[in-house]
């Protein structure tokens, strides 16, 4: 954890920067059932998602393809390490839409559908099928409002989805997004810990991301007391 | 039709911050006590580190009563109204939002019982804002020093005296009023970014000091010491290390015998007799009504549902609300001026993951009248507030200080880079009641029972924006002695629903400009005391949660006293 702020030399992405030690990537790549396959360079940014067998709770299938592409341009994978679709951040909100999010679902319907009309008439084709740029001008049309077709406005669906893309980046991993801690390994967030000493509080000294859960503390959780 | 149950000796409304703390003197009299609570019983279980439910999705309050009723806005009265906030600021349980607040627990400073005097004296009444309501309190700090010392020993303050009778120690706040004896436990541990910035303060000449905390810096009580988590904003404690009522003075209270809570009790009427005295209260639990006789009663619950109450007790003595017949509930209401915060980028990580909010470096060396205010354009001032306790979302949601986009590639690297290099700051102004600032009853929107939600009308005035500009100056320089290599200035906002509401039942000896007596007692049904911020003229600059527990276990040692005058009449 030590200089994390400090860039890679090569552009490579160092898993120490993470947090993670190369023996942890083997142990974990080994649960997965890939064990040694991968090269630590190849494993390192996308660290592999669990399969997903899991229905969609909220959206389309279409809708969620739209999305995922969406959440991949926002926190894109690259010589930074994963993104926010590594993360599962559309799971995330898929799962949210259909519970604490609810109050937006009308919006995702509305918007992903206005997304794809516009990259249509703007650019040509549906946003899936669009190339990295032009997805990016796509949400840079929708960030400052160029983008036709929103109900009441671009920029209100693409805050939406950002807020929304964050949350699932960044939040505990019991809501189906920031998987693998790839949002809290990004900022260097050690994890939770339910105590924490003046040692680790000192300044440069970030203790080491301990990749804990809230829920990995039988305390806090229905079963535990 | 209510269902009548057997009557108590005193009723208190709301078991939060102020109805836990005054039930102990109540009971352990051996008064009879009831406590009608809105919300349930929370523990440790439910306080988990999860910043998702805590601080983005506003569990517990999001589901709870308080959220039925949020308050609407409008900035004056010809103003449209501002959109209606999706939360309530403050919570109901056992305990009320002592249980997930910061836990900064303050005194307030000698000036702030005396501004319009002391203004008056050093600087002439022409400096007291025009059309403020703004009044000396009744009586001054000295009065309140043996309550505030009390409290900070029943409910468990931490902190680092700056002035016992009168010796200043420079390890506290130099600019504190005497108080009798220290803290009862040492103050909060500094972290390595407190102590950065302590050390650029008093490099500038000014007096950095740790706040005082309702959070145990060590074993105290039965309880241990804080285990500096990161999730007290907005969370509960699960080693109990927060000083809440619930685990403080409403467990004491109950040992006695004679202090039997209630929970979800919905309080919707105070009700009197002929004579306007106040007989006891009604209250809705799982769809049946019920009315709880007492001889006293005691109205705890927050600013907003204080007036409210009253509003809505109508009764033949008081046609226009109860306690209301000189019209001053819901008047000389003010909300804290907290925004116009300054956010700060170092070149450096502050590693401030972990904490507390209320773990941190204050300075008061620009608050009330500790500085002259001859060369200046206002009166009063504000706290500086610098703490720990970083959540990755929050994080995550920082500014880019124009220095990249806010989202793709770029903005991936700039937080990967500057997630721990950025903090906020806490400022703390004063804030004055004015004439056209107040609360009543809105017009058109009620809660699901049909009641109409309290209405706030208010705006900050000049003083405000004033100290306000003022105290982000003082801000930035701090930050920039502390090697920030960019400041953002955060915009002051307005009086919207808030956790500091002060204010709407006034405390004072004038009947005609306030609600309840120097006692905390209507001026007008005698049995009827109030308890909370809602009865505080002056905010100073600073915590208001302190002094209305004081407040309340005042309130409460004076009904004991009287109790064959006020509740046995």
């Amino acid at each position: 954890m030590a200089n994390r702020s400090d860039d890679p030399p090569n552009g490579e992405p160092q898993p120490e920067k993470t947090g993670i030690s190369r023996r942890e990537l083997l142990k974990r790549a080994g649960m997965a059932g890939a064990a040694g396959a991968l090269p630590l360079s190849a494993a390192a940014p996308a660290v592999p998602s669990e399969p997903a067998q899991e229905p969609f709770e909220a959206l389309t299938a279409a809708e969620s393809d739209t999305l995922e592409a969406i959440v991949a341009r926002l926190i894109p994978s690259d010589r930074n390490g994963p993104g926010a679709m590594e993360a599962r951040a559309a799971h995330y909100i898929d799962r949210a839409l259909a519970g604490p999010l609810a109050s937006s679902r009308n919006a995702y319907a509305s918007g992903l559908a206005a997304v794809d009309r516009y990259a249509e008439e703007s650019r040509g084709a549906p946003f899936i099928e669009l190339g990295p740029e032009a997805q990016d001008a796509v949400l840079g049309d929708m960030e400052f409002d160029r983008a036709t077709g929103f109900n009441p406005d671009s920029s209100t669906f693409f805050e939406l989805v950002r807020t929304h893309t964050i949350e699932g980046t960044f939040c505990d991993p019991y809501y189906g997004g920031n998987a693998n801690f790839v949002g809290w390994d990004l900022i260097g967030y050690p994890g939770v810990r339910t105590v924490v000493t003046a040692d680790e509080q000192r300044m440069e000294r970030t203790p080491p991301s301990n990749r804990r859960s809230a829920y990995d503390y039988p305390m806090f959780t229905k079963g535990g007391a | 039709m209510a269902q009548t149950l057997p009557p108590a000796d005193v009723a208190i409304v709301g078991v939060g911050a102020v109805g836990g703390v005054a039930a102990l003197p109540l009971a352990r009299a051996g008064l009879v006590v009831v406590g009608l609570e809105a919300g349930p019983w929370l523990g440790p279980r439910d306080f988990a580190p999860d910043e998702l439910r805590n601080n983005v999705r506003g569990w517990p309050q999001s589901a709870q009563k308080a959220n039925r009723e949020v308050p609407t806005h409008r900035p004056n009265a010809s103003a449209p109204y501002s959109p209606r906030r999706a939360i309530h600021p403050m919570m109901n349980a056992v305990g009320g939002t002592s249980l997930h607040y910061w836990g900064q627990s303050w005194r307030l400073n000698p000036w702030d019982f005396r501004v319009v005097s002391e203004t008056t004296r050093r600087y002439g009444a022409s400096r007291i804002p025009p059309g403020s309501t703004v009044e000396d309190w009744p009586f001054g700090l000295d009065e309140l020093e043996p309550y505030y010392d009390n409290v900070e020993r029943e409910v468990g303050i931490s902190g680092q005296a700056g002035n016992i009778d009168g010796t200043i120690d420079p390890r506290g706040n130099i600019f504190e009023g005497p108080r009798s004896r220290s803290y009862p436990m040492p103050p909060l541990r500094g972290s390595g970014f407190t102590e950065h910035m302590a050390d650029a303060a008093r490099g500038l000449g000014w007096h950095p000091f740790p706040g005082p905390a309702a959070i145990t810096s060590e074993a105290y009580d039965g309880r241990p010491g804080c285990v500096f988590h990161g999730f007290c904003s907005r969370g509960g404690c699960h080693v109990d290390a927060k000083s809440s009522t619930a685990v403080s003075t409403i467990p004491k209270a109950q040992e006695t015998g004679d202090f039997n809570i209630l929970t979800h009790a919905h309080v919707t009427r105070i009700e009197v007799d002929d004579d306007g005295r106040a007989t006891g209260v009604t209250f809705i639990r799982d769809g049946q009504e019920y009315f709880q006789p007492a001889r006293a009663v005691l109205l705890a619950s927050y600013t907003y549902e204080n007036v409210r109450t009253l509003l809505l007790s109508t009764s033949d003595a008081y046609p226009r609300g109860l306690a209301n017949n000189h019209g001053q509930v819901g008047r000389h209401y003010f909300s804290h001026a907290t925004g116009a915060g300054v956010t700060a980028l170092f070149p450096f990580e502050l590693n401030n993951w972990y904490g507390a909010a209320a773990q941190g470096v204050a300075v008061d060396d620009w608050a009330d009248d500790n500085f002259d205010h001859a060369g200046v354009d206002f009166i009063g001032g504000g706290n500086l507030w610098i703490y720990t306790e970083r959540r990755p979302i929050a994080a995550a949601r920082m500014d880019t200080f124009g220095r990249a986009p806010r989202w793709g590639s770029e903005w991936k690297a700039f937080i990967r880079e500057n997630a721990d290099r950025w903090t906020n700051t806490y400022i703390q102004k004063t804030t004055l009641p004015y004439e056209d600032n107040y609360l009543d009853l809105d017009p058109e929107v009620t809660d699901p029972l049909g009641f109409p939600v309290c209405r706030i009308t208010a705006d900050f005035k000049d003083n405000e924006r004033r100290i306000a500009a003022f105290m982000q100056e003082r801000m930035v320089e701090w930050f920039t002695a502390a090697g920030a290599i960019d400041t953002i200035r955060l915009g002051l906002g307005t009086m919207g629903p808030s956790t500091h509401a002060y204010g709407g039942t006034r405390m004072g000896d004038d009947p005609d400009t306030n609600v309840v007596d120097r006692w905390g007692f209507s001026h007008e049904a005698g049995n009827l005391g109030v308890l909370g911020a809602s009865v505080m003229g002056t905010s100073g600059a600073r915590n208001p949660t302190l002094t209305a527990q004081a407040l309340a276990w005042r309130t409460a040692e004076h009904l004991v006293r009287n109790w064959r005058t006020i509740g046995e009449v």
